[in-house]
């Protein structure tokens, strides 16, 4: 049986009286790139910050393999393996590039204060280990040269990258990408194409991903979800979802 | 452009008239049982008037004056200091040549001097603590001194009714205050800023006014006396040594002098200072000083990275707060008296300006400017009543030259080999 690794039923999020996602149901399986498309102001975030825990859903459940994780604190979630990145890049921008990898990895160090004080075996060993994923996530991602450089120096693209591998580098198992292709040029997005498709096949992680841009997301997608004024409109395969009427009537308006 | 200057100039100038006229124009003298006015004498008011006269026209033509002066160099740092291959390479004989120069000095010079260095130590112990906290971790602590009152106060009551020893009450007082950090962290470290600023703020007189009105164990605003020093190995600094104690000028067969117990305590707090200089260095290079600063620049990406927040802020509040608790602990044994006097806001206001004097989060800038700001009111203490005022006259040049501090630098980042 293939247990679903997300599986979002009836999720609600109310703001007063304003219902912001309203009966949203998402579901993913192992190894799967997802979408979630919808107009501006739909409520894709606002799903991606209900998953993430920085809001707790109003109503509805969200099971990660199998179990509950609404309302659970925002750190806790990305612990068990959901790690999202934002819509704007959020880098520790003064820190250099492999601080940053490190930074993401603080729960998997030897935080103890006092193994830290004496420099002990397995706080070296940990502190090498980090160092090790580092580096090899910031090569997956084409980084590595930039390694000691401040994460605010880095193109915008680079930058990008670079969150991508931040959260890599803590071991998720379900990454959640906000819009990652905004600002970036063609040549940038075809890379970030390819990167989120090596996630996928090499990596063996599902991806849930919200995204404008259309070619983007018709081409690596598994399963498309449509949102439109905070109520799913559709949902299905790329091709599909082309040729659903109530979508191009969403994005279009009616003729 | 000269009419808009001439219009800054008058206002400067009328606002140094006020000033110096209330300050030092006019003074109170008592005269039996009453108190008079008196006018300042005529040189003072010539000397008045000419620095009023200077205001004025240093403001009419300070165009022309930052003309001229942009001519000359400005000092920079790095072209004084030597390469950064050469400084690494140094460093750990510097550091040798500093300790045994702290340790040699002090054997050389005049008891009060040792007795200053001594102040100035402390201060740099609360100077390196609240760096923690502001510095490194972004959180601004106004009522730092608190946790200074509370390690000093638990080595005095401790050691005023239990009897117990300075070195048993040192880590006492450091958890002491750690436990407090802990207990004030815990509901406020949500708050951010000013209202973060402003919880501290209470925090600190809470504790003071608490110390002043729990007359029957602090003895209030009487304070506590007769604290014991610290003793070397159970030896004794005082003339006479107590009930079946011995005191170390018997023990080494040498004459008294009173310099011994004011060297020792120095000493002591060499030791202090340099065991805090490791492990703050220590904490900076390791992941929870790479924590602290991701928190201070982005507490939406540590949080979805899996960081827990509150652990880490609050691991910065009580490893400052601790550090406090020694320097207080300390401070307690080496004055032998303490009373809530001196443990006010002011405290905290100064221990804060050594902070951002030095430059936020630099070890070598707080010690520099812990330094500055003990030594330079001695210093000035010829110039009596005006001496508050140098002191001000120092701090707006400070932010007119250097706003960002003496030594302003960063946590040293880790680099890829």
């Amino acid at each position: 049986m293939s247990q679903l690794l997300l599986d979002v039923n009836a999720l609600t999020m109310r703001f007063g009286g304003l219902v912001a996602v309203n009966g949203v149901n998402l579901q993913i399986k192992n190894r799967q790139i997802v979408s979630v498309i919808g107009p501006n102001g739909a409520g894709k975030t606002t799903v991606f910050n209900c998953l993430s825990g920085f809001y707790i859903p109003s109503d509805g459940s969200v099971l990660f393999k199998g179990e509950q994780i609404a309302g659970l604190k925002d750190f806790r979630i990305s612990r068990k393996g959901l790690v999202r990145t934002f819509q704007h890049v959020r880098l520790f921008s003064s820190m250099t590039v492999i601080e940053n990898m490190l930074v993401a990895q603080h729960r998997h160090l030897n935080t103890n204060l006092l193994s830290g004080l004496l420099k002990t075996a397995s706080y070296r060993r940990l502190e090498q280990e980090s160092m090790d994923r580092a580096v090899y996530w910031l090569e997956q991602v084409n980084l590595l040269s930039f390694a000691n450089r401040e994460a605010g120096n880095l193109s915008y693209g680079q930058q990008r990258r670079l969150e991508i591998a931040r959260c890599m580098v803590t071991q998720p198992e379900l990454l959640l990408l906000d819009e990652p292709a905004a600002g970036l040029n063609p040549n940038e997005t075809k890379q970030l194409d390819e990167l989120i498709v090596r996630l996928r096949d090499e990596h063996e992680i599902s991806v849930l991903l919200i995204e404008h841009d259309m070619s983007l997301v018709m081409g690596i997608s598994d399963h498309i979800y449509v949102i439109a004024q905070g109520t799913p409109l559709a949902d299905g395969t790329p091709d599909e979802i082309k040729n659903n009427s109530d979508v191009i009537k969403a994005y279009l308006g009616e003729e | 452009m000269m009419r808009r200057n001439f219009y800054t100039a008058f206002f400067a100038a009328g606002i140094t008239l006020v000033l110096t006229c209330l300050m030092v124009g006019v003074k109170l003298t008592s005269e039996g049982t009453e108190l008079r006015v008196v006018g300042a004498t005529a040189t003072q008011w010539t000397w008045i008037f000419s620095g009023i006269a200077i205001v004025f026209l240093s403001q009419l033509f300070r165009d022309q004056i930052s003309a001229a002066t942009a001519g000359i160099p400005r000092p920079s740092l790095d072209k004084i200091l030597p390469a950064e291959s050469v400084r690494s390479r140094l460093k750990p004989w510097l550091i040798a040549a500093a300790i045994v120069g702290l340790i040699i000095w002090p054997f050389m010079v005049s008891r009060g001097a040792v007795d200053l260095a001594t102040l100035t130590l402390i201060y740099i112990m609360l100077g390196l603590g609240l760096n923690i906290v502001v510095g490194l971790a972004g959180l601004l602590d106004l009522g730092y001194v608190a946790f200074y009152a509370i390690g000093a106060y638990t080595y005095a009551l401790l050691s005023n009714y239990f009897g117990l020893s300075f070195w048993i009450c040192l880590p006492i007082a450091a958890i002491m205050a750690a436990i407090f950090g802990f207990l004030l962290g815990f509901p406020v470290l949500r708050l951010r800023g000013d209202y973060l600023a402003i919880v501290t703020l209470g925090f600190g007189e809470i504790i003071r006014i608490l110390l002043n009105n729990w007359t029957s164990i602090t003895g209030g605003p009487n304070g506590i006396s007769g604290i014991e020093k610290p003793t070397l190995f159970g030896l004794e600094f005082n003339r006479r040594a107590s009930e079946g104690g011995t005191t170390f000028h018997d023990f080494m067969g040498i004459d008294y002098s009173s310099s011994y117990k004011v060297i020792f305590l120095y000493l002591i707090a060499v030791v202090l200072v340099l065991a805090v200089l490791y492990v703050i260095n220590r904490l900076m290079r390791m992941p929870v000083g790479r924590a602290w600063e991701a928190l201070r620049e982005d507490e939406i990406a540590c949080r979805s990275l899996g960081l827990n927040r509150t652990v880490i802020k609050l691991s910065a509040f009580t490893i400052g707060a601790s550090t406090a608790g020694f320097a207080g602990c300390f401070f307690a044994a080496r004055q032998g008296f303490i009373s809530p006097e001196s443990f006010i806001f002011i405290e905290s206001a100064i221990i804060l300006a050594i902070v951002v004097l030095g430059g936020m989060g630099s070890q070598l800038g707080v010690i520099l400017a812990a330094i500055v700001m003990t030594i330079l009111p001695e210093l000035a203490r010829e110039f009596q009543e005006y001496r508050m005022l140098l002191f001000g006259l120092l701090m707006v040049l400070m932010m007119r030259w250097r706003p960002q501090g003496l030594l302003p630098s960063k946590r040293p980042h880790m680099e890829l080999k």
